[in-house]
């Protein structure tokens, strides 16, 4: 410490001249300014980011012949489009199955990953870097080079249309990812605090439980919230072993589209509500993703 | 036991796998307005037949075609009636994938249906989908621009003429554009256009031999005219502009004619969705060397999959959804605008129809005088006027229908464009061994 300060204090001394002040003051702009600058770039780059979405729910409020006619802000908004795409097909039953495989697939990705992850990062072997980022490769292969494995395997044991199969499909896409999440997260856990637990004589089921979970919750239920949110969104797979039964809201919007005829404000609705489970679920567990993503970022 | 039933998750999901029963039938199909309209009308089937339950599954054309042939192709069972185009009929047909269609009830009528349609669904003299919808091609005009510009519609117009009028007409200050047609890329999308481009400028895809034609005098005259008719007249963007696209151009009012599908007259006709339904003119798509394959044949149809476990009951809806009943039930419902074309003889003939629909004798015309047996001026050795009926050709086409646009967006030269396309066309017939 002592020669860091040795070092910087000249600097500080040289800074104090004059000569250098003259220099470096016009570029450097008061903390307010800056701030302004910086809120109005934030606020620029996130309504980039959204005015697609802001689009897509803005058309769903018009009719069909106002989507396609000049792009313009005022119009009389109205639920034309809303009750059509109701009125073909049922939203609460896409909806449902949506959930129950967003989040059923989550679950169990998280009780097979953390035991994993437990593992590899506590009881590491010679082969752990190996295997994760074999695990990882396996997101490199195009999922339409395995479709027709998946799906004559799933036909013979008929689970074609089937939530869970779905649940099966997602939980093993989302593995990877998952354990690299968990591996991270718990790798940062201090060991001694694990150790301080076994010689209290916990085992290891109760130092995961009571130990291990509880201090990287944050990271837990980040990992989960990203699990759910690419299970909701993913439409490969929900497009190609589901058709009626099973079919969650990425298929329904699919529906909606159309090769010949006007479906602009249609599609648009049925986007908006497809996407407002998400959005909302996204927006009141905002903190918990930030404080899990950033979890462990600052040492 | 199945696995859905002993999986440790099944209490949140085994609702389903025991859901579908003899009875239910499962219909995949296109979001198409026609097939809207026969969703909505379910009930009416149910209710004249108790018993048998309707399953939808919608999905984008693509996505469609995709999870058919996945489906079919291992045997899986998952549709009972599917939604096929006359490029898919004969070719699956031969592959043994859909059941023929060869008893079918007196009552159906199966002679009333339209002879070129009829044909193109067919496979060694047995039909093995019945049609649904029909189109052909044809040509839309704004008849007051036209009125104004003194130019008169003749009864067979040809495109030197529709290139002179598209530059008169032309007015990009004013959001108008000269002529739209088909830019994206795509077999069904560009293709389908230029397909019957080439066959009017004497052109074909292929000698008998099987050999690729595209860089021969027909093709490079054909697609150099559509380069300059469409970049110099048509809309800006028009490479990325398919049939939605130019269907909004044109019922905006931002196009002054417009070569397409048959079925658009019922929308363009519509005052709801079209600004123009009382300015619109048609003829017959404009003609070049020869008016053999100036207008395309396309039908929409419902098949029953060889894999199908219910194949009786969806042999009953498929007769229900394209009888005379049906089209006359959609007529009194929806009004007789909304009718499915291009089908049967007894709509054309229908008072109603004749009334309100005034583009009907046109479309009738159209698809008769559609000749996919014998579509281009030189004798070719392939089905259908605005593909050739080979498994191949959804790649070759998608593929020339890539270089194409690139010449359209000057790119590439016409004439570099024909040598790209040729060269990959040979390969890909090389390699499947023609």
């Amino acid at each position: 410490m002592t020669t860091l300060k040795t070092k910087v204090l000249p600097a500080e001394g040289h800074l104090a001249t004059p000569t250098s002040k003259t220099r470096h003051t016009p570029l450097v702009p008061s903390a307010g300014a800056r701030r302004v600058w910086l809120t109005l770039l934030g606020w620029g780059i996130a309504l980039i980011i959204f005015f697609p979405i802001l689009w897509m729910v803005l058309t769903g409020f018009k009719t069909e012949a106002e989507a396609i006619a000049d792009p313009s802000l005022i119009f009389t908004p109205t639920l034309e489009s809303y009750v059509a795409v109701q009125a073909r097909a049922d939203y609460f039953k896409f909806a449902m199955n949506s959930v129950v495989v967003a989040f059923g697939s989550t679950v169990l990705a998280l009780l097979i990953a953390i035991p994993a992850a437990y593992a590899m990062a506590f009881l590491p072997t010679r082969r752990t870097k190996a295997t994760l980022l074999w695990m990882l490769s396996t997101k490199m292969l195009p999922p339409v080079g395995v479709l027709v494995p998946i799906y004559l395997i799933f036909r013979d044991l008929g689970l074609l249309d089937t939530r869970t199969g779905l649940i099966i499909v997602y939980t093993l896409m989302n593995l990877p990812i998952v354990v690299w999440m968990l591996y991270t997260f718990f790798k940062d856990l201090p060991r001694d605090i694990l150790e301080a637990g076994r010689m209290d004589g916990a085992s290891t089921f109760q130092e995961v439980v009571y130990l291990l979970l509880p201090l990287t919750l944050p990271g837990i239920a980040s990992t989960g919230l990203l699990s759910v949110i690419l299970s909701w969104n993913e439409a490969f797979w929900s497009l190609n072993l589901t058709s009626s039964n099973a079919a969650p809201l990425t298929a329904y919007i699919a529906s909606f589209s159309s090769p010949e005829g006007l479906f602009w404000a249609k599609l648009s609705a049925a986007s908006t509500m497809a996407i407002a489970p998400i959005l909302i679920f996204g927006w009141l567990t905002q903190k918990q993703m930030v404080r899990g993503l950033t979890f462990g970022a600052v040492k | 036991m199945k696995l859905a039933h002993a999986f440790p998750l099944a209490g949140l999901a085994i609702a389903v796998a025991t859901a579908a029963q003899a009875e239910t039938i499962t219909v995949a199909t296109v979001n198409n307005n026609d097939m809207v309209i026969m969703q909505s009308l379910t009930s009416a089937f149910e209710e004249a037949h108790p018993g048998i339950q309707v399953n939808w599954v919608v999905l984008e054309e693509n996505v469609l075609r995709q999870r058919l042939t996945t489906d079919i192709a291992t045997d899986g069972g998952q549709f009972d009636v599917m939604t096929i185009g006359t490029y898919e009929a004969p070719i699956w047909a031969e592959r043994g994938w859909l059941v023929a269609l060869d008893d079918l009830p007196e009552a159906y009528r199966e002679d009333d249906l339209l002879k070129p349609v009829r044909d193109g669904l067919s496979h060694n003299g047995s039909l093995y989908a019945l049609p649904f919808y029909a189109e052909s091609s044809m040509l839309y005009y704004r008849t007051d621009l036209f009125e104004e510009a003194g130019i008169e519609m003749p009864e067979q117009p040809n495109w030197e003429e529709v290139r002179d009028w598209a530059a008169e007409l032309h007015d990009p200050a004013n959001q108008l554009a000269g002529i739209c047609l088909r830019g994206k890329p795509g077999w069904g999308e560009n293709m389908a256009f230029v397909s019957t481009l080439v066959n009017t400028f004497g052109g074909r895809w292929f000698d008998e031999e099987w050999n690729p034609e595209l860089d021969s005098p027909a093709w490079q005259e054909a697609i150099g005219f559509y380069v300059d008719l469409l970049g110099n007249y048509g809309p800006p963007g028009a490479s990325s502009n398919g049939f939605n696209e130019n269907l909004a151009l044109f019922s905006r009012g931002n196009c002054a004619m417009w070569v397409d599908a048959t079925s658009a007259a019922g929308k363009l006709y519509n005052p709801d969705e079209s600004q123009v339904a009382d300015r619109l003119g048609f003829a017959p798509a404009p003609v070049a060397e020869t008016p053999k394959g100036a207008h395309w044949l396309w039908s929409w149809a419902l098949a029953i999959p060889a894999s199908s476990d219910n194949q009786e009951a969806a042999q009953t809806f498929l007769t229900w959804a394209t009888s005379q009943e049906y089209i006359e039930l959609v007529g009194e419902t929806q009004g007789w605008t909304s009718v499915p074309p291009g089908t049967r003889e007894s709509t054309y003939q229908n008072e109603h129809y004749q009334r309100e629909a005034p583009f009907a004798g046109f479309v009738l015309d159209a698809i008769n005088s559609a000749d996919p047996t014998d579509s281009t001026l030189e004798p070719s050795p392939y089905i259908g006027v605005q593909f050739v009926g080979i498994p191949e050709f959804q790649s070759i086409g998608t593929q020339v229908g890539q270089t194409i646009a690139a010449a359209l967006t000057g790119d590439t030269g016409v004439e570099q464009a024909l040598q790209n396309a040729q060269r990959a066309t040979a390969r890909t017939m090389q390699r499947a061994g023609y």
